[in-house]
């Protein structure tokens, strides 16, 4: 029996590698290719294996895109320091206050969410131009804070509310202000939940690609995800450097997923499903 | 009072801001002839809802409309259907399954250009792997123009599409099955029921809240759906994976007519509030209303 047993989990668990196995298979191909000298990638069959691999591709990718990753990170940190100034103070009110039209502000904060992102590149470019940002990290970080904001406050509060009220009221007895609570009080017990925002906000940004498309026509503020677009376009023949360039693209999720796999699982229902 | 305002009034003025605002603008823009010279001469002059009689009787529009039917409801089937089977499958105790489970989370981690991209390449004609794969099995006879072609460009970017959002929809699947007691499957057992009638009388019944979240959220995302089809089609060629969101783009950012390319954002915004309402119902109708939840 306890073997039988045995034998069956173990079959349950090569049935799911083999699962993760052919799901996973495209970035296996990334990885792969971008390990390829540029001419093994244009052989029939295909090199299944980087055996004999070269880091051609990722000299040449760190080259052409060095500037566009540099690009990215000033980019994402810019919106995670907006997005956390912004929403860090919306999710403590929601949480705590009672007051008229919180429920109101909540809900449009869930239903700005679904505005198509095109829309507001779109009414964006004719604000950015109006006052002189178009093509500028401002723009970005501006308009990239609008799919984190959103998000961080729901996130936030959903984790504030839970924080036993006692716990700031002790302090206000002490004479402390909303803002001293927030600050001594509710921010310390709130790491985890501030870190899954930022964390998102990060990847958010990091990932844009239409308000960077739109909003920036300057080769100096371009993010990778641009530079990438481009590098497709000019050099199709180079797949290994342009696969190169995705695989360095794609470390913030991957370190994300490393260092912060516990708040990732909640981040995907964040905002808009609790359970 | 002031002290609550003070915490308050950015993201309000935040929300005015670059919310309130741009939603504002769009519908105006899309009643004026707003061309690239507007931006210079600050003239747009007002044509009423001449754009929207433009869009709607452009032959693209008919295309765009079904392509984006075609897109989204093939994306939510797969993503959802896959998602769910995944879901139900790591409901199992085995060795490795966090680790499995959070390894699949990758594909929606990544930024979705770089997703794209690999399907681009997996696709390519010539040294595609699925191309140089079924050549190589003797499945196809020739080369197939996955991305080239009218016919297949379409199901191409789908599938690129449904791979992106598996995760997604396992992830948040999961977290409902998790939430069914054991022990009414227990007891469904003990009634003697088997696999598929435990899933089919306790598992969907008990899931259909959460089902009816993850296909309203997919199906709002769905819509909106740009880097995939840029990268791999531009919504192309002839328009065989031009969706209203692309063509927006490429009415205001390829054709600089900001005013047509407002007026499709606006059809598309109509669209997914339509659905976006279907969602919120269904959410009051299940209690689940974030907006009203107040632990």
């Amino acid at each position: 029996m306890a073997v039988r047993r045995r034998v069956r989990t173990a079959f349950t668990t090569v049935t799911a590698l083999v699962i993760v196995g052919v799901l996973l298979f495209p970035l296996y191909w990334m990885v792969n290719a971008s390990l390829q000298p540029a001419t093994g990638l244009l052989e029939t069959p295909p090199r299944w294996f980087p055996a004999g691999g070269t880091l051609d591709g990722y000299r040449q990718a760190l080259a052409s895109q060095g500037r566009p990753l540099l690009n990215s990170i000033v980019i994402a940190a810019g919106t995670v320091a907006l997005t956390l100034a912004l929403s860090v103070p919306a999710a403590y009110a929601l949480s705590r206050f009672r007051m008229r039209g919180t429920g109101v502000l909540l809900f449009a904060l869930l239903l700005v969410q679904m505005v198509p992102g095109i829309v507001m590149a779109n009414s964006l470019y004719a604000v950015m131009n109006r006052t002189g940002l178009l093509s500028t990290y401002p723009a970005l970080i501006l308009a990239d804070s609008t799919v984190a904001v959103p998000f961080a406050v729901l996130i936030l509060r959903a984790f504030m509310v839970t924080i036993p009220a006692e716990l700031g009221e002790a302090a206000m007895v002490d004479g402390a202000g909303h803002g001293r609570v927030l600050w001594s009080v509710v921010l310390p017990v709130s790491r985890n939940a501030m870190i899954t925002a930022a964390l998102f906000a990060f990847l958010f940004s990091w990932a844009d690609f239409l308000f960077a498309v739109t909003l920036n026509s300057d080769e100096a503020v371009m993010p990778v995800t641009v530079g990438i677009y481009r590098f497709i376009g000019a050099h199709t023949a180079d797949w290994n450097a342009v696969m190169a360039t995705g695989v360095i693209a794609s470390i913030p999720a991957a370190v994300l997923l490393v260092v912060a796999q516990r708040y990732v699982a909640a981040g995907v229902t964040g905002g808009a499903l609790k359970d | 009072m002031a002290a609550r305002i003070g915490f308050l009034a950015p993201i309000v003025v935040y929300l005015a801001a670059f919310f309130g605002y741009p939603l504002v603008a769009n519908i105006t823009m899309a009643m004026r002839e707003y061309t690239a010279a507007s931006f210079y001469t600050g003239e747009a002059p007002f044509v009423g809802l001449a754009n929207y009689a433009a869009v709607l009787s452009d032959p693209v529009f008919g295309t765009a409309m079904a392509n984006t039917a075609v897109f989204t409801a093939a994306s939510l089937a797969f993503q959802f259907g896959i998602g769910l089977a995944l879901a139900v499958f790591f409901q199992r105790h085995f060795p490795l399954n966090g680790v499995l489970r959070s390894l699949l989370l990758i594909p929606w981690l990544l930024p979705l250009v770089v997703s794209g991209t690999v399907w681009r390449w997996i696709f390519d004609q010539e040294y595609g792997v699925l191309n140089q794969t079924l050549l190589g099995l003797g499945v196809i006879d020739s080369a197939v123009p996955w991305l080239s072609s009218t016919a297949m460009a379409l199901p191409s970017v789908t599938v690129a599409n449904i791979w992106v959002g598996i995760p997604f929809n396992m992830v948040i699947l999961y977290g409902g099955l998790q939430s069914i007691p054991a022990h009414l499957y227990e007891a469904a057992a003990l009634d003697g029921a088997g696999p598929w009638q435990r899933f089919r009388h306790v598992t969907w019944p008990l899931l259909r809240p959460v089902s009816a979240v993850v296909l309203m959220l997919g199906l709002v995302y769905t819509l909106k759906v740009f880097d995939v089809i840029m990268v791999l089609t531009q919504g192309g060629p002839a328009n065989a994976t031009q969706t209203l969101t692309t063509w927006s783009y490429s009415l205001s950012f390829g054709e600089l007519d900001f005013g047509l390319g407002a007026a499709v954002g606006n059809l598309l915004i109509i669209i997914a509030l339509v659905f976006a309402l279907f969602y919120l119902r269904g959410l009051r109708t299940f209690g689940a209303s974030p907006a009203r939840k107040g632990r």
